[in-house]
């Protein structure tokens, strides 16, 4: 019986496997994941058949009420409110980690079978679990607005929270060296708790992508955890695969950003927003009319369009949608160019975008379509502004100099929707928006789109 | 034993980087999706741990375990389908060759 348990859960690893290497093009994406949901299966039907289950009503209450929390999770979250909701399940699966390392070592230390090897394992469980759920937990209040987005800093944060991390790990070392200290356990499973809430509240909302990633890669090395501590492949296997797919995609956030982890997690202090001193290079914005930013809409023939977080926050998806389509019933040409860290968290652009109906090789990445500015009639900036900030690529002293930008400055024209004039998250300047060849169009970008709309249509 | 463990989780992560490098950022958010509904393969120790008969707190934790797992396991596959299930092609072919993009 044993062995055919463990085939199963070879099975279930490999199908696993499968869906994340589908999930590499987009029309070959949603049959790999139907392969790994029958993957999922396979490992609990084996599950439920293994000796050390004797009785299953608890399995099925929590089963029921798993479900019934995660229907609604499933089907009823807008896709605006995907970081958040992604940010919540870090925190469910972390959760499961955590209190099975805490049930697992409670049954160990009283059966008396309690050796070192599981104690390490279980202890990284616990630390790394509790650490997630409090810090998947503020991630969501954050990118939720129940909690302020900007960073919440006070003096000598840094090194009290790597002290109370410190005492953490000093609490491993103890539990690994005397087993049986509950006292130094429970004590790592709280120190993991305040330090997840500690780590996440300096941290600003433009930073979420990061952070959403890292925490993604944390459940996955709790659960990985988990794995080692009760001898079982496929968490290990699909563990390591989370926790991979959570760094890989961390990696790739932090470079479009051009800051390191160690930036990002401890970052907002010692450069306290290195403030615009040199309030701009001394223009002027020009402002536009919805009439006059339409006409040039309706007559260019290749369009870009850029999306920001201010797509997100407005949900002006469809509106964004239906210009597209105005402009290519005039036989213009539209790309939207999407930049890596557009949004709150990896890919949230192209999620919005293909929720409002556009195909999706119209959504171009950034290498891709930075060599074709040059050509575009318009580029119109929907809510986006560090992204596009030229100074990324001109000024030293900028405090985001060295990120990768769109470069929307060598577009022919440049059409900018914003809601005031005001700094982006980092406040900084930014010069496109006092370049001669930009317009602005002040206003919510759901009313200057749908107002663009019905002119395109006029003209 | 622990050190076949090792021979696994290696083997696996490194086969993550591949794969997940591959994996275009078109589809970044439904990668995370798809990961954490996968994820709710903790689901395995969290029901061997409220099955077992190891006393009232491990069960306690196994129950709640269950239904945090199951939570992700229900809403993360549902969320990825629907997701995926936007993604679509232009259905009409892109009408100039030396077009902006790929």
């Amino acid at each position: 019986m044993n062995n055919l348990i463990e085939f199963a859960y070879l099975v279930a690893s490999v199908l696993f496997i499968s869906a994340l290497r589908s999930m590499g093009r987009p029309d070959t994406a949603r049959r790999g994941m139907h392969l790994a949901a029958a993957g999922m299966l396979v490992a609990i039907v084996a599950t439920l058949l293994q000796q050390r289950i004797v009785s299953y009503e608890w399995i099925a209450v929590g089963a029921a009420v798993g479900a019934i929390a995660g229907y609604p999770l499933g089907m009823w979250v807008p896709m605006t409110a995907m970081p958040q909701r992604i940010a919540l399940s870090h925190a469910f699966g972390a959760l499961a980690a955590t209190l099975v390392g805490i049930g697992e070592y409670w049954h160990s230390l009283h059966a008396g079978s309690l050796h070192t090897f599981q104690v390490a394992a279980l202890g990284f469980e616990v630390l790394l679990g509790a650490f997630t759920v409090t810090g998947s937990l503020m991630a969501f209040g954050k990118l939720h607005e129940l909690l302020p987005g900007r960073p919440i800093t006070f003096p000598l944060q840094n090194v009290m929270n790597l002290a109370i991390l410190g005492c953490g790990l000093l609490c491993l070392a103890w539990v690994v060296i005397a087993p049986t200290s509950q006292a130094a356990f429970f004590g790592m499973v709280a120190i993991g708790f305040v330090v997840g809430i500690l780590m996440v509240i300096p941290i600003g909302g433009a930073d979420m992508p990061v952070v959403v990633s890292l925490l993604n890669s944390y459940a996955g090395l709790a659960s990985c955890a988990t794995g080692f501590a009760t001898s079982n492949n496929v968490l290990i296997i699909v563990g390591a695969l989370d926790g991979a797919s959570g760094i890989v995609l961390s990696i790739m956030m932090s470079k479009a950003m051009n800051r390191s982890f160690a930036n990002v997690l401890f970052g907002a202090f010692g450069s306290p927003p290195a403030v615009a001193t040199q309030a701009g290079s001394g223009g002027e914005m020009s402002a536009t009319s919805p009439e006059d930013a339409a006409l040039r809409l309706a007559f260019a023939k290749k369009v870009i369009v850029v999306p920001g977080y201010g797509l997100a926050v407005a949900q002006a998806q469809h509106q964004v949608r239906e210009l597209g389509e105005e402009i290519e019933k005039r036989q213009g040409e539209v790309r939207y160019a999407i930049h890596p860290v557009a949004g709150r968290m990896p890919g949230h652009m192209n999620v919005l975008l293909a929720e409002a109906g556009v195909p999706y090789d119209r959504l171009v990445d950034m290498e891709d379509i930075n060599d074709k500015f040059g050509e575009a009639d318009v580029a119109l900036v929907v809510g986006a502004n560090d992204v596009v900030n030229p100074a990324a690529r001109t000024d030293p002293a900028s405090p985001i100099y060295g990120m990768p930008i769109l470069r929307v400055n060598e577009a022919k024209s440049a059409i900018v929707l914003k809601r005031g004039r005001g700094t982006g998250f980092s406040g900084v300047e930014n010069d496109l928006f006092i370049d001669p060849k930009t317009s602005m169009l002040f206003g919510d970008a759901k009313q200057s789109l749908s107002s663009l709309v019905s002119e395109v249509k006029a003209a | 034993m622990i050190i076949i463990q090792m021979y696994v989780f290696v083997l696996a992560a490194f086969t993550g980087f591949l794969t997940i490098s591959r994996i275009p950022p078109l589809l970044h958010t439904p990668l995370m999706a798809a990961t954490n509904a996968v994820s709710g393969i903790s689901l395995v120790a969290s029901m061997a741990l409220a099955g077992a008969h190891n006393g009232f707190i491990p069960t306690l934790l196994g129950t709640i375990a269950v239904g945090a797992a199951m939570t992700n396991v229900v809403g993360g596959f549902l969320i990825t389908d629907r997701m995926l299930a936007m993604f679509k092609r232009d259905p009409k072919p892109t009408h100039s060759a030396n077009s902006i993009g790929r």
